[in-house]
């Protein structure tokens, strides 16, 4: 670059983006510009066409029209190979790492300076250690992945995308499995790339991580981008109202909070116990009971017992101990709940993973919406099934937990996300249950649609339903509970009336500061 | 998020078929070319063999109807995420129970009741021979393809045991049962016409075709349109949904692969009621094995499958009237044909899609901008 040049060129141009899927305009006319040495944040709710817009940029897709520059040069990317000799690296939100291998192997992988392994991994590891002295990144290479934490794993992906030479580095949802302290190193580890001149595009839907990190950010809504500018010029509300198009209402509803009055106890689970089989438990002498007209809500890094502990209080997984009461009914393990006499006894179950548990993902939405009532009388006689009533039973939950597309023949998988969450709820909470157990009730869910399942929620238990909240999201938790459960190593380890609940002393009992129950 | 690739559904259930048959056809055109034989030539030889002659027709709806048995055996398996390669051991205990049945009551009831205890008998049979490895598979976890496989063998050495050691008439020296009684006789089409004052070249061809168009339809049914259907294909595409829902897997592998294995077990009612009149010991042939190719050519589809096996019903008979019109063109060929098409319209089904994809979308571009 010659010295008398002015401006230091954007680090990425696009212009003009358009690309078309079948009948969906994902990207229309879209500019970005990104500024060299700069976090920049992209922002949108699910198909928004963020996720395209960077997959152009990174060789997944070919764009229909439009340019793309790299430092100030014309670029075409036909792979993504083309994208990383620009110095263009991309951390996946699902990590793509062998987790047998060990973290420096992962790295050698495919890049290999040498035929002989031995001699390449000596010079990758010398390489390497040089980068995390610069860059603060540091990765135990020796150990397998699969021995590393999530926080470790993600850093060895944004080293891995260092070392192979990138400048212009795309994380997409990197804090979707990180716990808050783990989110604020990443946070730090970033700052400390840009410091060395690394341009960051960061994909999000989480406004606040925008805020705190970002030097500017693009907002996209419907394919097209709905606002540019400098995140110093504008505030949460306002990003929330532009990727929405309309005001939202999150966070809690004050009204009521810390109002929780206990109600009469509609679940009680006791000493629940669940060991797998290699021999980690899983679940550690777990109680808890559930009232009438109070939102429970269990926070914790995921994989600590939050899902075995769905699976266990509606009838999926049955414990090797403990008891369970429902609707005057004593379960222990030898006679376990099942799922079919758990909806008979008013218990609906809203489960973590949609796509493997709460839909069939090619069934037909009239079909999804029935799973869990085939058998119910209301939906035939004898062996036969009354298809013409599932068609209007769909529609009508699709009328009244607004989803869309209102097609009850569109197959489920074909539905965004939030509208997936909304049929699995509609058909969960129509029959108003008492008791409402919903796993990460908006994991991959945009914020219009967030709105809303809290607002259902928040209905039920104002209704005098009792509903426990399992979310890795600690704003959600906040936002809803009315009592708050942490889970850690298969046991309850802390236990506050939200009042007492803030992100810090939540994220400590997380993280595993040990046993503490507030008031 | 992204779209994935999928096609508009007239493209991807008939046009990309259709592409892939003629690509199949084209292929096994060069090879004909090869062995320095004229495509056209044999082409048209084949059509007219398997459609050209109210004899040959008959054959190629005679194959047809063994493959749909065991077409859907395949298919009402797959369906609840069970792949059964165990049809050619299911028929052969269709055999058995079919000829059992009227070896038993042949001589002394009349047809409309031996004709159903057949029937039935068959079905039980080929349903018991699946329901083993299928209890396997859902209790133990033994894998159902492993175990249908083995218990392909252990038919074949049963019935062999069987017609050997039990079911021969002292003094005969082939392997083979006696002849069914008169009651036992399944009426040929070439009968069934003939009263009603049509003339009918006389063929292997039986009501068991007709039998065949109910199955189709019965599956059809039951996978869409009761109770149970909903279940096993809840199960089939996702078990742990199915299990949320309060749908025991088990009890629906069960059903699933027991229906399965009574379909395959009907090929006993077309083979050995239908044409030879006695338990013998080669009557299913591969017809267990085929029956893959024609569910995954019929992509699973009971009126896929109708299709796919009258494809394949003509192949086997114009094959049959190809080796015999040209000398050095021996059977091996026609098998070569019916590997490639497996290979094109099953294998490779999804290989042509993207440019099918890209083709139509010029062409609407063209539509929208020409």
């Amino acid at each position: 670059m010659s010295a008398g040049s002015a401006a230091v060129p954007a680090a990425v141009a696009m212009k003009r983006i358009n690309k078309r899927f079948a009948s969906v305009q994902a990207n229309r006319d879209v500019d970005l510009t990104v500024a060299a040495g700069t976090i920049h944040g992209i922002v949108g709710e699910n198909g928004a066409g963020k996720s395209t817009l960077m997959s152009i940029l990174y060789g997944f897709y070919q764009a229909d029209s439009g340019s793309i520059e790299v430092d100030g040069r014309a670029a075409h990317i036909h792979g993504s190979r083309d994208a990383i000799a620009l110095g263009i690296g991309m951390v996946h939100q699902h990590f793509m790492l062998v987790e047998t291998f060990s973290a420096l192997d992962n790295i050698v992988l495919g890049a290999e300076p040498d035929w002989r392994l031995p001699r390449a991994r000596a010079q990758v590891r010398g390489e390497l250690d040089t980068l995390m002295r610069d860059t603060g990144l540091q990765v135990r290479l020796d150990l397998p992945v699969e021995d590393l934490p999530v926080g470790e794993r993600q850093r060895l992906e944004i080293l891995k995308t260092l070392y192979r030479g990138a400048r212009i580095l795309i994380l997409d949802e990197p804090t979707a499995v990180l716990t808050p302290q783990e989110t604020e190193a990443l946070f730090g580890t970033l700052r400390q790339l840009r410091a060395r001149g690394t341009t960051v595009l960061l994909i999000t839907h989480k406004l606040k991580e925008i805020i705190a990190l970002t030097d500017a950010v693009t907002v996209m809504r419907g394919g097209a981008v709905v606002l540019d500018c400098k995140t110093a010029q504008t505030s949460l509300d306002a990003l929330a109202e532009a990727m929405v198009g309309r005001r939202v209402q999150l966070g809690r509803d004050d009204a009521r909070a810390g109002a929780a009055t206990a109600g009469a106890v509609l679940l009680d689970a006791r000493g629940l116990r669940w060991t797998d089989h290699f021999g980690v438990p899983r679940l550690a002498d777990v109680s808890l009971q559930l009232h009438a007209g109070e939102i429970v809500g269990v926070a914790g890094v995921s994989g600590n017992g939050q899902s075995e502990l769905l699976d266990a209080l509606s009838g999926l997984l049955t414990p090797q101990a403990g008891e369970l009461l429902l609707a005057r009914r004593r379960f222990t393990p030898s006679v376990w709940l099942d799922p079919r006499t758990a909806r008979e006894l008013g218990l609906a179950h809203v489960p973590e993973d949609r796509h493997r548990r709460g839909l069939v993902l090619p069934f037909e939405a009239w079909e999804s919406a029935a799973l869990g009532h085939h058998d119910s009388p209301r939906y035939g006689r004898r062996g036969w099934l009354d298809q013409a009533r599932m068609l209007a039973d769909t529609a009508a939950m699709m009328q009244r937990y607004d989803v869309r597309p209102r097609n009850p023949a569109l197959r489920s998988a074909k539905f965004s996300g939030g509208n997936q969450q909304k049929l699995v709820l509609a058909r969960e909470a129509l029959p108003e249950p008492n008791v409402l157990l919903v796993g990460q009730p908006t994991r991959g869910v945009d914020i219009g649609a967030i709105e809303f399942i809290h607002g259902r929620l928040r209905a039920m238990r104002d209704a005098g339903g009792a509903v426990l909240v399992v979310s890795s999201e600690l704003d959600e938790i906040l936002a809803l509970a009315d009592r708050v459960l942490v889970m850690g190593g298969g046991r309850i380890v802390g236990e506050m009336a939200i009042d007492a609940c803030s992100e810090a002393n939540l994220g400590r009992l997380m993280g595993g500061a040990g046993h503490e129950v507030a008031a | 998020m992204s779209q994935p690739l999928e096609l508009p559904r007239w493209l991807d259930l008939f046009v990309l078929p259709a592409f892939n048959l003629v690509l199949a056809l084209l292929v096994a055109g060069l090879v004909v070319l090869l062995v320095g034989q004229s495509p056209t030539q044999v082409l048209a030889l084949l059509i007219k063999g398997a459609f050209g002659s109210r004899l040959g027709f008959s054959y190629t709806l005679y194959y047809a109807t063994t493959f749909v048995f065991t077409g859907l055996a395949v298919a009402m398996a797959f369906h609840a995420g069970m792949f059964n390669i165990g049809g050619e051991g299911q028929a052969m205990l269709g055999g058995i129970g079919t000829a059992l049945a009227a070896l038993a009551l042949g001589d002394r009831f009349p047809a409309w009741v031996v004709l159903p205890a057949m029937v039935a008998a068959a079905a039980a049979a080929g349903a018991a021979w699946a329901a083993v490895p299928a209890a396997l598979q859902a209790w133990r976890g033994s894998h159902v393809v492993i175990t249908t496989i083995m218990f392909n063998f252990i038919a074949s050495a049963l019935l062999a045991w069987l017609l050997v050691n039990v079911l021969k008439e002292p003094g005969n020296m082939t392997v083979e049962s006696r002849s069914f009684g008169p009651g036992a006789k399944l009426p040929g089409v070439h009968e069934l016409l003939g009263a009603l004052g049509i003339e009918w070249p006389r063929s292997p061809l039986n009501v068991s075709v007709l039998l065949a168009v109910a199955a189709a339809a019965g599956v059809w049914l039951l996978l869409w349109k009761t109770r149970a259907g909903y279940a096993i294909r809840a199960v089939g595409h996702a078990p742990e949904a199915a299990r949320y829902g309060g749908i025991r897997p088990r009890a629906q592998i069960m059903l699933a692969m027991s229906l399965s294995g009574a379909l395959a077990g009907l090929v006993g009612i077309n083979e050995v009621a239908g044409v030879h009149g006695r338990l013998l010991l080669d009557y299913v042939v591969g017809a267990g094995f085929a029956g893959i190719a024609v569910s995954l050519i019929g992509r699973s589809h009971p009126f896929g499958i109708v299709l796919a096996s009258l494809l394949f019903g003509a192949l086997y008979q114009g094959g049959a009237e190809l080796a015999f019109e040209i000398s050095g063109f021996s059977r091996d060929m026609v098998y070569t044909l019916q590997g490639l098409i497996v290979l094109f319209s099953g294998a490779m089904a999804q290989v042509a899609a993207p440019l099918l994809l890209r083709l139509w979308r010029s062409m609407q571009a063209l539509a929208v901008h020409g």
